[in-house]
């Protein structure tokens, strides 16, 4: 060990020190990162929440005009057997007009089912409109009685603090008159 | 001041080993000199404690008898409530318990305001009190969710969504909050691992704020700094028996409430069970949130409305920044006085507009609250820093008492205020 203290190489040793130093602790935070990921990522969702994802609906009972709830992922979903003169209503928007600019048809894949998740996006309430009688909004569509979101006949935000419209599930039909959501 | 002494040869042996008995006594005993005219509004600190004491115990207790599940949870808060022994007592303390102690530490908080007790030498120790405010109401927001009742629910799904207003992360970020893609079993499970930790948390950072306290000693309502010896009393006797009948006042509130209205600051919506097809009508937070609430809805855009949310908070952080007054006491600033009152009407008007549905004229009346809550701390307390006019301060704690017959024994002692004993 005595080489080590020679002057002659205590300058390039103070380097050699430093860069060893800061090798270790640069290897422990590296290492600290790849066992934290890990114990953070529990903490998303799990398979069995995931294995959820699919809901399968029979829409041949729902007449023209009725709108009922099924359940995805724990949320509800708004489905919507829209009359004529609310499509006709969501397509006659000025697109530019909106908050979350989005056609009607771009919202839809048959323009007489409306399937969106009923969940208010500004913080997560169910708004109202699925049952008769409860206020749809000054738009005709659902209203958030939390912070007043207004949504129109496509689903989309009209007034109020929301930011979006409500979002249209990934779904697809399996028959004339079924549905797969997920 | 005496050092601790004692004439106990077993309580000499361990405090040759150990000093713990001088520590305690050096802490809050009689080597612990204090102001000695503080007033019953400096009761709150240790009222505090003994809150945050009595919740874990009561919070212990009722572990015990709960179960943290969707399906099992509301059933076994009904539990305790119906079969197991006293169960209603430990429940409605500890309900009611999470309200006393948003009351004392509120009262605490604004104390604090007035005599300018986060002023130097005491930032840190007012900065880790907001952090404590601030795990105060996180624990009190997940322990809420814990019976499993509509409120519980919504509240839960409404304050978890705030942070899906982070740009970009916000989406992963709440279902990464809620362990799934709602509020749900996984949520449940880990609100309540949490609601179990920070209390133990809170007790550690209490201990950095009376680290940070017993620096400099508490301050006090003239707040100036004691001049020496004549100008302060050890702590106990004299103030372990103020706050031990202040902690008897407090006790007689307390068991009114549990006993005869145990319900008052609740809401009967959290007495059905959660059903996350349907929101209630009217959701509205515990009373202590309220005030925030509204902060939060007064502003139209989602993500502004979270940011001045946590900034009414943030703004205490930077407090003693902001007001760069010398005088700490409010007794001796005119102006500053009337603008505390302000503020303290302020908090109570946005408290009762967040009760309310945001409509009509309670939302302009919550805005203009907002608003003067934000140009207090930002606006108001700076420019009163330059332009007020104090009125002269005694020149000493006993002077105001004993018409200058109060002045230091010892020359010596005059120029500098006296180090701890």
């Amino acid at each position: 060990m005595a080489d080590t203290a020679t002057p002659a190489q205590a300058g390039s040793g103070e380097t050699r020190r430093d860069f060893l130093y800061l090798a270790a602790v640069g290897m422990g935070a590296v290492g600290t990162a790849c066992v934290a990921w890990p114990l953070i990522n529990t903490m998303n969702p799990s398979a069995e929440v995931l294995a959820l994802a699919s809901t399968e609906v029979d829409l041949s009972p729902i007449e023209v005009g009725q709108r009922v709830t099924v359940t995805w992922r724990g949320n509800p979903v708004f489905i919507d057997h829209r009359t004529s003169d609310q499509i006709q209503q969501a397509e006659a928007v000025d697109v530019a007009e909106l908050r979350d600019p989005q056609a009607d048809d771009a919202r839809v894949v048959n323009p007489e089912w409306l399937v969106v998740i009923g969940v208010c996006t500004h913080l997560g309430c169910v708004p109202l409109g699925q049952k008769a009688g409860q206020d749809r909004g000054e738009f005709g569509g659902w209203f958030c009685p939390c912070h007043g979101s207004h949504y129109d006949t496509s689903g989309r935000i009209r007034k109020g603090p929301a930011p979006l419209n409500l979002p249209v599930p990934p779904y697809e039909f399996t028959g004339d008159t079924s549905i797969v959501i997920g | 001041m005496s050092g601790f002494q004692t004439n106990s040869r077993v309580i000499k042996w361990i405090e040759h080993r150990m000093p713990v008995f001088s520590f305690v006594d050096h802490s809050l005993g009689s080597s612990y000199p204090a102001p000695k005219n503080l007033s019953y509004m400096w009761n709150f600190g240790s009222l505090a404690g003994i809150t945050l004491v009595i919740m874990i115990v009561t919070g212990i207790l009722l572990a015990m008898q709960y179960t943290a599940h969707v399906d099992l949870a509301f059933d076994s808060v009904e539990r305790i409530m119906r079969d197991v022994n006293s169960g209603w007592l430990l429940r409605y303390i500890h309900m009611n318990g999470a309200s006393f102690f948003f009351i004392v530490v509120y009262i605490h908080i604004f104390r604090g305001l007035y005599y300018g007790s986060y002023k130097a030498p005491r930032e840190l120790l007012w900065m880790i009190g907001v952090v404590i405010l601030l795990l105060m109401m996180a624990t009190a927001f997940m322990g809420y969710v814990l019976p499993w009742g509509q409120m519980s629910f919504w509240g839960a799904k409404v304050i978890t969504n705030l942070f899906s207003a982070v740009p970009i992360f916000g989406e992963s970020i709440v279902t990464w909050l809620w362990g799934g893609f709602t509020v749900d079993n996984p949520t449940l499970n880990r609100f309540f691992a949490l609601h179990y930790l920070l209390p133990f948390i809170i007790v550690a950072v209490v201990v950095l704020h009376i680290w940070a306290l017993h620096q400099f000693g508490s301050n006090n309502p003239l707040g100036i700094d004691p001049k020496g010896p004549q100008d302060k009393i050890p702590f106990h006797p004299y103030y372990t028996v103020k706050d031990a009948f202040g902690l008897g006042v407090f006790l007689i509130a307390f068991a009114a409430v549990i006993f005869y209205i145990p319900n008052y600051m609740g809401h009967p919506d959290n007495y059905i069970p959660a059903d996350p097809l349907s929101t209630p009508a009217h959701i509205v937070p515990e009373w202590y949130f309220l005030p925030f609430y509204a902060i939060l809805r007064s502003i139209p855009d989602k993500l502004l409305g979270v940011v001045a949310m946590f900034g009414s908070i943030a703004v205490l952080f930077i407090l003693p920044w902001l007001d760069r007054s010398p005088v700490k006491s409010g007794k001796f600033r005119p102006l500053f006085r009337i603008f505390f009152v302000l503020l303290m009407v302020d908090a109570v008007v946005l408290g009762i507009v967040g009760a309310k549905p945001p409509e009509g004229l309670w939302l302009v009346v919550g805005r203009i609250a907002t608003a003067w809550y934000f140009l207090h701390f930002l606006i108001i307390l700076p420019l009163l820093g330059v332009f007020e006019r104090p009125k002269p301060l005694p020149a000493s704690i006993s002077e105001p008492v004993l018409k200058g017959g109060g002045s230091p024994m010892g020359a010596g002692a005059t120029a500098k205020p006296m180090e701890k004993a």
